[in-house]
């Protein structure tokens, strides 16, 4: 049972970025997810972004802990750095990798069993240090990998596909990653790719902690009758307060919109989103408004999503622990073992 | 955009794009995928069905369905579908046993058919109406059948064993054949009480060039098709060696290395258009350039030089092309002097015409503003309704595969006509549709995707094929050449079929496809619709299959052009909304059959 390769072949009309690049070139090896799995299309809008962004593929490292959702990153930039974590330990990798190189962009890939159940304390951390990274995770409410038990995250009353009840509390990782202190906060659908694509470039232009939940439904073991993590649900109860509809770089924003329909909100680094508004009240500057909205519109059973939270003025770990600019490979031996003589005296400087 | 008919068997037959382009409609990848599974005999059956000829065609065909062959779109060389076909003739078992038996004389079914000329075009009419109890009677002036794939493919080309052996296959169907017994009076065949006649008599006369000088060199100026056959049948064995060849067409490629293996050393071919233009096809031209002959273009012939009644040379004008406001070409005098070439013997190959002279103008076929028989473009039938035309009679000078497929459609028409049915009334293709799926990620065809390049067929080495003009060039494929060229076709046969009720709208087969064929996205009109895709949808001769039947209410777009027909799509479709299914479109021959179905 094994795929054949995705030939080589491409569409003889495909864009090229400004790097000359393709979308294809940003692939990975082939998936050996289950077909159809909510995952491989988050993997797809990740290649999208990263095309669209004309990221140079050296220039991304992929994080992951352990589930279906954690062998991802294999699938798409084929050409960057990766490291596959153990179970929920993915956040600490991250943070250091992040301290020792802090040139790269860091992509922390996750599953809802692997950040809500055993790595909730490594996701809370992360999060509230403001590591600059983009926190995404594919959440299908179940351990795929072991064979669809109910995750964290599985809202109560929700059905297990052989009609088992869950009985405990949802995680609800967004309203989490607010609380927390992550300064860009976004939910999205693998189904809805025009939402999420957008949502995942601005999250890799903005320089803090950067947490997207994506609903992302198992096709095996979590998209039946009763599941409030399927293709069905998810689209009927989908509350999407806005659409970004595109993010430039320092280029001015030239299209014409309705007044009143378009935010223009600038990210610290000058680039902008173009921010069209579905719900008129709700307002992604104000944090309370914005978590009491969620809270408000779960207990009805909806889901919202959109671009839910964004701090246009954030900082990062680095600036917290005012470390050096340069990242840690490119100094040299007498930068970073300065003697015994400075460890004197910057002993002496905690006593 | 209107929701697609895939029930039409014109939609799928159209993305099988070698097919579609095939005159005869022979099902391309069907018998490719029978050669890269070694089944040689069952491989040129089903030529033998479309086409008639395949041993002949494998080597000389004209091969539209090459530049059509969507290979050609994902990279640069569509698929060697010709010399393919050349691997089913060259290695298949004896499969006589396989062909139709001749139908004894007692059971027939009494009427008769006369058919002039035993080109292509009559033998195909024959082979389709003899196994049916028709009596076949073929005439022809030459002594041996075959038409021009006789007289005028040069051996080295085509040699006579091929020809023998499937001329053959329909001469012992119960076809008799009168050779050296050209028709002279068409209507005093018609009075001979035949049921239907059928007009194969080709293009024959060459096209005459009246510039001065053509009298008085006369001896040593030869029209390129009648120096053609009388090489063929052996009248001509030498000529000088300085030889110029006037014309850009396929004849012209014949003539210059035909030359060339009869004691032409300074052979050159000679053009009035710009090398590009010419006629003759890419791999005719590579050919001769390959035997050493330079093509000069530009030079329009003026004058050929003679003393004392022998010919010296020709002198062109140099011309230049230039274009109209409506982009039309013209060619001019460039202003620069005349040029002179020197040789002993010209070969005039600027064009081949029709002439009916043994046709009377008074027998009610009529003829039209160029002295050209009016002739249904569907049917074939001339406005005398037991005369049919077919081949390079009916519409001027095409080729080989062209009078097959004109000979199929009037043999239909005949047995229409002589059974009492209305010939216009046409007969639809057997289409037949089989799922491939065997298993998860299985399937009854080799889906994964080669990315080899064109192999190139081996050829003999120049110093051997030019000594002798009976000694083929062309090798032909070997078993493993033939397996690893068979393996580049896409299958295109095998299409996505598409069931909107199964779709769960996951995205899977968008992210999969190799080429970015499909999209979900709002309908619009079709002219929006192909900006609007994942990849836009530039090729216009290629459909948009658009299905619904979704639970968002959006529509499913497939750009059908670039389809690598790989089935990753289906493989990754969790509900089979997907499937790949092997659509095989026969046009349907004049036999029982047809007249029940049509
Ligand atoms: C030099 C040359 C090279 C070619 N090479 C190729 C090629 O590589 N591939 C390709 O596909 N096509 C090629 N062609 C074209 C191809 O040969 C013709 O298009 C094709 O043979 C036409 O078939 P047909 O059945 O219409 O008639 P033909 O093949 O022309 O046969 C007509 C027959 O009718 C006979 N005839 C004519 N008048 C009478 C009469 N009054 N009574 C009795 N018999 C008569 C003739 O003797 C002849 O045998 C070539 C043509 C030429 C001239
Ligand atoms: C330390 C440890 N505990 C338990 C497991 C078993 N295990 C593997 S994957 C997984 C859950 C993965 O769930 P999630 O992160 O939601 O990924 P999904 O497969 O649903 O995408 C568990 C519990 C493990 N591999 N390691
Ligand atoms: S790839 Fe094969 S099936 Fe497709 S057009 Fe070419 S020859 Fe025909
Ligand atoms: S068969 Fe399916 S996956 Fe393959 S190229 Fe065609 S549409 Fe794309
Ligand atoms: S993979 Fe199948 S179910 Fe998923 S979108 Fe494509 S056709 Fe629909
Ligand atoms: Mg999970």
């Amino acid at each position: 049972m094994t795929y054949i390769v995705k030939p080589k072949f491409h569409h003889p009309a495909l864009p090229k970025n400004a790097l000359g690049y393709t979308h294809r070139d940003y692939e990975g090896s082939v998936s050996t997810l289950c077909a159809g799995c909510g995952h491989d299309s988050i993997s797809a809008a990740i290649i999208e972004a990263c095309f669209e962004l004309a990221i140079e593929p050296h220039r991304v490292a992929k994080l992951s802990g352990i589930g279906c959702s954690s062998k991802t990153p294999t699938y798409f930039l084929g050409q960057s750095h990766g490291f596959n974590s153990v179970h929920g330990r993915m956040p600490s990798v991250l943070t250091g990798a992040n301290l020792a190189n802090r040139d790269l962009i860091y992509l922390g890939v996750s599953g809802d069993g692997d950040s809500a159940s055993i790595g909730l304390g490594q996701f809370a951390h992360a999060i509230r240090r403001g590591v600059n990274m983009v926190y995404i995770v594919e959440n299908n409410g179940v351990y795929g990998l072991t064979k669809g038990q109910f995750s964290a995250t599985a809202d109560r009353g929700s059905k297990a596909k052989r009609g088992a009840v869950n009985n405990d509390s949802s995680i609800d990782l967004v309203a989490m990653a607010m609380q927390l202190g992550a300064t860009f906060v976004a939910r999205s659908f693998s189904g809805d790719k025009e939402q999420l694509v957008p949502i995942i470039k601005a999250a890799i232009e903005h320089k803090g902690a950067a947490f997207i939940d994506v609903l992302s439904p198992c096709v095996a073991f979590n998209n039946h009758l009763g599941s409030t993590k399927s293709f069905d649900f998810v689209r009927m109860h989908n509350e999407a307060v806005n659409r970004l509809d595109f993010i430039t770089g320092r280029t001015p924003i030239t299209v014409d919109y309705e007044p009143g329909t378009v935010e223009i909100v600038e990210q610290h680094d000058g680039s902008k989103i173009a921010l069209r508004k579905l719900n008129a009240e709700y307002n992604i500057h104000d944090k309370l408004a914005a978590m009491s909205f969620l809270l408000h519109h779960a207990a009805e059973g909806q889901i919202v999503t959109g671009l839910l939270y964004v701090d246009s003025d954030p900082d990062d770990l680095h600036a917290h622990l005012a470390t050096v600019d340069a990242p840690l490979n490119s100094l040299g031996e007498k930068e970073l073992c300065p003697g015994s003589a400075t460890l004197e005296k910057f002993n002496a400087s905690l006593r | 955009m209107k929701l697609t008919d895939i029930a039409a068997p014109d939609y799928f037959h159209k993305v099988v794009d070698c097919q579609w382009a095939c005159p005869a409609h022979t099902p391309v990848p069907e018998y490719i995928r029978l050669i890269a599974q070694g089944r040689y005999g069952d491989a040129y059956m089903i030529n033998w069905k479309s086409n008639v000829f395949p041993g002949i065609l494998g080597r000389t065909c004209d091969r539209p369905c090459e530049p059509a062959c969507r290979r050609g779109r994902v990279e640069k060389d569509p698929v060697a579908i010709c010399r393919l076909k050349r691997v089913a003739a060259d290695y298949k078992e004896d499969i006589k046993e396989r062909l139709p038996k001749a139908v004894e004389k007692g059971k027939r079914n009494g009427k008769r058919i006369a058919l002039v000329g035993a080109g292509p075009a009559s033998l195909t009419v024959a082979r389709d109406l003899a196994p049916m109890g028709y009596e076949c009677v073929v005439f022809d002036g030459d002594f041996r059948s075959g038409g021009m794939m006789r007289s005028q493919i040069p051996k080295f080309r085509l040699p006579d064993k091929v020809i023998d052996e499937e001329c053959n296959y329909i001469l012992d169907l119960g076809v008799e054949f009168r050779g050296g017994r050209p028709v002279e009076s068409l209507k005093k065949l018609l009075a001979e009480g035949w049921d239907a006649v059928f007009v194969g008599s080709g293009a024959p006369r060459g096209r005459e060039l009246d510039i001065p000088g053509r009298k008085e060199a006369a001896k040593n100026i030869h029209i390129g098709i009648d120096w053609l056959s009388s090489v063929s049948f052996g009248h001509i064995n030498s000529i000088g060696k300085r030889v110029i060849v006037l014309g850009g067409g396929n004849t012209a490629m014949d003539c210059c290395r035909s030359s060339r293996r009869l004691g032409g050393e300074d052979v050159k071919v000679i053009v009035r258009s710009g090398f590009e233009e010419m006629k003759a096809s890419p791999w005719e031209k590579e050919d001769a350039m390959h035997e050493g002959i330079p093509i000069h273009n530009y030079l329009v012939p003026k004058e050929f030089t003679h003393r004392d009644g022998k010919l010296t040379g020709v002198t062109f004008e140099k011309v230049k092309a230039e274009y109209d406001e409506k982009g039309r070409r013209k060619l001019v005098n460039a202003g620069e002097p005349d040029q002179h070439f020197e040789c002993d013997d010209v070969l005039v190959a600027v064009g081949q015409e029709n002439s009916f002279p043994w046709i009377e103008r008074d027998i009610g076929l009529e003829f039209d503003q160029w002295d050209m028989p009016k002739v249904d473009p569907k049917t074939f039938v001339s406005t005398n309704p037991q005369v049919f035309f077919g081949g390079d009679a009916a519409f001027g000078p095409k080729n080989i595969i062209w009078a097959v497929a004109h000979g199929h459609e009037a043999a239909v028409s005949i047995d229409k006509y002589l059974s009492g049915e209305d010939m216009n009334v046409r007969p639809l293709p057997a289409v037949e549709v089989v799922s491939q799926k065997m298993g998860i990620h299985e399937w009854s065809y080799d889906n994964d995707i080669a990315n080899d390049k064109r192999y190139r067929v081996p050829t003999r080495d120049n110093v051997i094929a030019l000594k002798d003009i009976r000694t083929e060039v062309e090798l032909g494929y070997d078993d493993k050449l033939a397996f690893q060229e068979a393996q580049r076709c896409l299958n295109c046969d095998v299409q996505t079929v598409f069931t909107g009720q199964l779709c769960i709208e996951c995205d899977a087969c968008v992210d999969i496809c190799p080429m970015d064929c499909i999209t979900f996205t709002h309908n619009g009109e079709e002219a929006d619709l192909r900006t609007r895709l994942k990849a836009p949808a530039q090729n216009l001769t290629q459909d948009l299959y658009v299905a619904d039947n979704l639970k968002t209410g959006r529509v499913m777009v497939k750009d059908e052009d670039v389809c690598l027909h790989c089935g990753l799509c289906a493989e990754r479709c969790p509900t089979g909304a997907w499937d790949m299914q092997k659509y095989l479109i026969e046009m349907t021959q004049a036999e029982q059959a047809c007249r029940s179905r049509a």
